[in-house]
């Protein structure tokens, strides 16, 4: 398959960036997203010119570190997907591939498609943690979970923090990302003791950061590559108001 | 009160009173249409003016009209805040975004939506509340509405004004209940039946009353025309 790719050149943090257009010929229907931006690549290298920079890892889709605006799509046009997840085939022969860093305001952008995105690192640092002592692999029987709760805490820690629901997100609202984390804890006993405290820090780290207002449109529960669902969210808003009233 | 400031400060407390704000104007809507149906009573406005008398001498319906107001003003001040915040966070925009892939255009037209509720309001308070709440010479009410819906432009203008607002409910009254905590998979389900009533019902009542005016006040004049 052949490709016209539009992709986004930025220097660095004060380069004001451009788009540049490239052609890939012969890339495999089963060749994932980033194995034709590797393609790409190698021809870059080989005519002595810049690689575009992208940050990538685990190329399996649990890392978190890819992402990608592919056609005005985070991640592309599927759903549940990672840009590591993304194969060619589901792409038209000869079709033209408009290629974006996540774009937010606390998303500043390192390198062409690489942006810092270190301000959920600081939402984490904020409250993401538990202070409990849950001891090694055999104690973990001894706190009994109703099942319901576990599986709901674990769907709300499937979160990968790649930050396609801030890209996706008209406002840039990070609600999804804290949503899921929040979650996670507060469905578990282990996370009761800063329950109150944990929601409150990382929404005031959320706003400090500068991420929107959640408008409720629900675009970020479609382009989670974990399927992160809103009703986390609707459990983050329960969560503060509890912490905050009761 | 400085916890509470804070609360106001965090993004999850201006969304919060916004939903609150709109579930209370959405309240008022069922009690203005249930009095307005008062219209269709064919007593010639007897029951309606009787209603329209006891709300503007009662003064409990005269202190809730304070909170009605409030209400309006800080759920557009809030809307037009968080709006120019939203649009704050995205510095460079992206060439290419395809936001009607992934969401409904109802939650992203709630600015203008709300906008074109406002310039309506405006009218509609302007044609019926100032002069049967300020005006020292008694006036019918019945007469009021049977005049103002007489005029085809202005009916058209009415129902515009509540598709509009229909859809701005399309958005609007299941995010209340989000951004309130209290959409979850046990309760989504009844809540978007609910918001069948107030995106589509409720509407759908208001516009009922130029319709009818419009066609009674043809059906009458008709029949002067035939008299004569």
């Amino acid at each position: 398959m052949n490709f016209t790719l539009k992709i986004w050149r930025q220097k660095n943090q004060k380069d004001a960036g451009r788009f540049e257009m490239y052609e890939v010929q012969n890339i495999s229907p089963d060749a994932s997203f980033l194995e034709m931006l590797d393609v790409l690549n190698n021809q870059l290298v080989l005519q002595d010119r810049d690689p575009v920079a992208f940050d990538h890892d685990c190329r399996e889709g649990i890392c978190g570190s890819c992402g990608l605006m592919i056609n005005g799509r985070a991640h592309g046009p599927g759903r549940k997907q990672a840009t590591c997840d993304v194969r060619m085939r589901i792409f038209d022969d000869g079709q033209e591939l408009v290629i974006e860093p996540w774009r937010a305001k606390p998303f500043p952008v390192i390198k062409d498609l690489v942006v810092d995105r270190t301000a959920m690192d600081r939402i984490m640092q904020a409250g993401g943690f538990i202070s409990a002592r849950t001891g090694g692999a055999p104690d973990a029987n001894s706190t009994p979970v109703t099942k319901e709760n576990a599986e709901e805490s674990m769907d709300a820690a499937a979160c990968i923090g790649c930050g396609a629901c801030i890209a996706a997100c008209p406002n840039s609202s990070a609600m999804l990302f804290v949503a899921a984390k929040v979650s996670q804890f507060a469905l578990l006993p282990q996370g009761q003791i800063e329950r109150k405290e944990r929601v409150q820090k990382m929404v005031i780290q959320m706003d400090k950061e500068g991420f929107g207002n959640c408008s409720n449109n629900y675009a970020c529960e479609a382009e989670c590559p974990k399927g992160i669902l809103v009703t986390h969210i609707a459990r983050l808003n329960r969560e503060f108001l509890r912490a905050k009233l009761v | 009160m400085n916890s509470i400031l804070a609360f106001y400060y965090s993004s999850i407390g201006k969304k919060v009173l916004m939903s609150l704000t709109g579930l209370f104007l959405i309240v008022f809507l069922v009690e203005h249409l249930i009095g307005n149906l008062l219209l269709f009573a064919n007593d010639s406005g007897k029951m309606y003016e009787a209603y329209g008398d006891f709300l503007v001498s009662n003064p409990v319906i005269r202190f809730i009209e304070i909170f009605l107001f409030l209400g309006v003003i800080v759920h557009a001040i809030l809307g037009v805040i968080l709006w120019i915040k939203n649009r704050k966070t995205r510095p460079v925009k992206y060439k290419y975004f395809r936001l009607k892939d992934n969401s409904p255009l109802a939650s992203r037209t709630t600015i203008w939506t709300g906008i074109v509720i406002g310039i309506f309001l405006y009218i509609h308070l302007k044609s019926f509340f100032i002069p049967s709440r300020f005006t020292s010479q008694k006036v019918s009410s019945y007469e009021l509405v049977m005049h103002a819906f007489s005029n085809p432009w202005y009916d058209l203008f009415y129902l515009i004004a509540l598709l509009v607002l229909g859809y701005h409910l399309r958005h609007g009254f299941q995010s209340a209940f989000q951004t309130l905590g209290l959409r979850n998979k046990t309760y989504a389900p009844f809540l978007d039946m609910l918001a069948f009533i107030f995106w589509f019902l409720i509407p759908v009542g208001f516009a009922a009353i130029p319709v009818y005016f419009f066609f009674y006040h043809q059906a009458v004049s008709t029949m002067i025309m035939g008299v004569h």
